[in-house]
């Protein structure tokens, strides 16, 4: 008896021994899981781009791996997750949520079984189920073009404005821009109707909004693939009182046309990139190595974009 | 004498005209409601902004109305119409380098997105004759393939037309022909071709009777297969024209392009009149019902009375009112 039990404890020991280096080891590497949208729109492709740049550089280092999952859907998602936990057995997971509500409770039974989380650009409805959250900044990407509109119009004028698919994103953007035109008594906004970020249903709603208001000054597009159909309608229709159309999110043509000049009638964009993933990852995994946390929230400042530095966001690679 | 006249049969041509009369009634109701509402609706520049725009689903829903008639169905063509576009945006940025002037290029990719529909529609028609498939499936299945393959080819973001190409290619979309634009002109010969077909020759009296009744269909010695496949072909072209036409608004295809065209079509060719069973239908109806599906959104664009969330539902009574008014009566 008291032998076996001397062994056991002998044996017991042996094994801790062993086994802590290879613990120590282990909290070096990293595993970390990124699960996000499909590409199918431009703005996904973008993600899915910065995704994988971030892998490429990430997987330099060796004790580091990256597994990257895009889901169409919100179902599809959550069965990634489990699926990242139980066979990829991640300790990390990066994730841009499909939809916030519907991904609250799977992000959440993934964090109860260690992995360490951060949340990009749509925040989760129970915000204890993540660790970390990096997101774009929204208010912004409405406040900086009303601004601008606003100092360009010298603060008098009639603005039509398009909104994207009704969500609580494109919510915070409209009403951001709507706080500023407030201050501004002379802007009248005529209207502002869902263009759904597509081409195809910018291009109408711009049609319709030409042959209802005979006096605009400028568009607020709220997305550069609508300002591209806008761009398209008003050229259609020949009308010359339109000075400016305010895209969003900085997309490369757009960029790209920025930056020649173009078209007069694009002279500024705000920045809202897909790049804040690459961030996101790399942040996490650079943390997770060395066993920091980050910081509870982060947000990637969207900035107004002109002719002068717009050189700083043309990623001529990028799908977007 | 009263006993004669109610044995007497139906004056002819009453069979087809009713039907069109419900959506008619509807479009007309609509366009007085859209003068009340905004007097710019119904001015030249509108009616011609959404005659131009009904062009696309309207080609697509001629062709739709046949595979209907014949008692089939496709889901696929918004897909179609993505990948076509995508397609053709590429053949002509590839050949465009090879010296060719624009016009001739831009030939070659008109030429080029016929034939693709035509040769997606005889694949469509051979999978459902030959293969025995239930049309919904393989048009379901269509459906993923075509979109997942461009959103392959644009890689996620958007294929764009090379500027040279999109400056000869604009006209087809822009430009116009005696005041009224190009597709508009498009449309309405589409439109008369297929009610000429439907109506005057053997081929549209064989999709109506396969449509009502195959099994007789087939003891009448008409070769069923043949008939569908060609159904299916003639929507493909439809999709093809369609395409061409589109391709030149915006110069670029990305995924989101044709999304949910296949239900528009669809609701165009019900509204029209035509029974989603099949057996009989009109070309008439058709047109006035994807017309009338392109009035709802511009009248909700003209105006702002009510909340922009409620555009679909708008849309969605008017689409069963005018149900209602051509519903057939037992």
């Amino acid at each position: 008896m008291k032998y076996r039990s001397r062994l056991l404890a002998l044996a017991a020991m042996a094994a801790l021994g062993l086994a802590s280096p290879m613990l120590a080891q282990a909290q070096n590497k990293v595993n970390l899981g990124v699960a996000i949208p499909a590409a199918t729109h431009s703005f996904a492709a973008g993600l899915v781009y910065w995704a994988n740049e971030a892998k490429k550089e990430l997987e330099k280092d060796p004790n580091i791996k990256v597994t990257i999952k895009t889901a169409s859907g919100a179902p599809e998602q959550a069965n990634q997750l489990q699926d990242l936990v139980t066979a990829t057995k991640i300790d990390s997971l990066v994730i841009l949520p499909f939809e916030s509500a519907a991904l609250t409770r799977p992000v959440q039974q993934v964090k109860a079984k260690g992995v360490y989380v951060t949340v990009v650009d749509r925040g989760l409805t129970d915000t204890s189920a993540q660790d970390a959250y990096v997101s774009g900044d929204n208010t912004a990407f409405g406040k900086v073009p009303a601004e601008y509109l606003a100092k360009a119009l010298n603060g008098k004028g009639n603005i039509v404005a398009l909104r994207g698919i009704p969500t609580t994103i494109d919510n915070e953007r409209m009403d951001a821009f709507n706080a500023v035109m407030k201050n501004h008594p002379g802007i009248k906004v005529l209207d502002a109707k869902h263009g759904n970020w597509n081409r195809d249903d910018a291009f109408k709603v711009m049609q319709d909004y030409l042959t209802r208001f005979k006096e605009i000054d400028a568009v607020w597009a709220a997305d550069d693939d609508m300002a591209f159909g806008v761009l398209r309608a008003i050229e259609q229709a020949k009308r010359k009182d339109i000075k400016i159309v305010f895209g969003g999110a900085g997309a490369k043509a757009m960029v790209k046309t920025l930056m020649d000049g173009s078209n007069p009638l694009i002279q500024a964009n705000v920045s809202y990139s897909p790049k804040f993933l690459y961030d996101a990852i790399k942040m996490t995994a650079l943390a997770r190595k060395k066993g920091e946390k980050l910081p509870a929230s982060t947000i990637v400042p969207s900035v107004l974009i002109t002719k002068a530095n717009a050189k700083d966001f043309y990623f001529p690679d990028s799908p977007f | 004498m009263p006993q004669e006249r109610t044995d007497a049969p139906p004056a002819p041509g009453r069979a087809w005209r009713l039907p069109t009369l419900g959506p008619l009634l509807g479009l007309v109701l609509l366009c007085i409601a859209g003068t009340l509402l905004n007097r710019e609706f119904a001015t030249v520049d509108n009616a011609m902004n959404v005659l131009t725009r009904t062009a696309f689903i309207g080609i697509i829903a001629v062709g739709m109305c046949f595979v209907i008639i014949s008692g089939g169905i496709d889901l696929s063509v918004g897909s179609m119409a993505a990948l076509i576009a995508g397609v053709v945006i590429l053949l002509m940025n590839r050949i465009a380098p090879l010296g060719w002037p624009p016009v001739a290029v831009v030939m070659v990719g008109m030429a080029a997105a016929v034939l693709l529909g035509a040769l997606f529609g005889l694949a469509h028609g051979l999978l459902i004759t030959r293969g025995r498939i239930e049309p919904f499936i393989v048009t379901l299945g269509t459906l993923g393939i075509f979109r997942a393959y461009l959103t392959y080819f644009a890689d996620g973001g958007a294929l764009a037309l090379d500027n040279a190409l999109a400056d000869a290619y604009g006209p087809v979309y822009y430009g116009s022909l005696l005041g009224v634009p190009i597709p508009v002109w498009i449309f309405a010969l589409v439109a008369l071709a297929g009610a000429v077909l439907l109506n005057r020759t053997a081929f549209g009296r064989y999709v109506q009777a396969i449509g009502s009744n195959e099994q007789v269909a087939r003891y009448a010695a008409v070769d069923v297969d043949r008939i569908k496949v060609l159904t299916y072909t003639l929507l493909g072209v439809c999709v093809g024209i369609a395409t061409l036409l589109y391709v030149p608004r915006l110069g670029s295809a990305s995924p989101t392009t044709g999304l949910l065209w296949e239900l528009e079509a669809i609701a165009a060719v019900i509204v029209g009149g035509t029974a989603l069973r099949g057996g009989a239908g009109s070309i008439g109806g058709t047109v006035i019902g994807a017309i009338l599906l392109s009035v709802i959104s511009n009248i909700l664009n003209l105006t702002s009375i009510i909340s922009v969330y409620l555009n679909a539902a708008v849309q969605g009574f008017v689409i069963i009112a005018v149900a209602f008014m051509q519903r057939r009566r037992p």
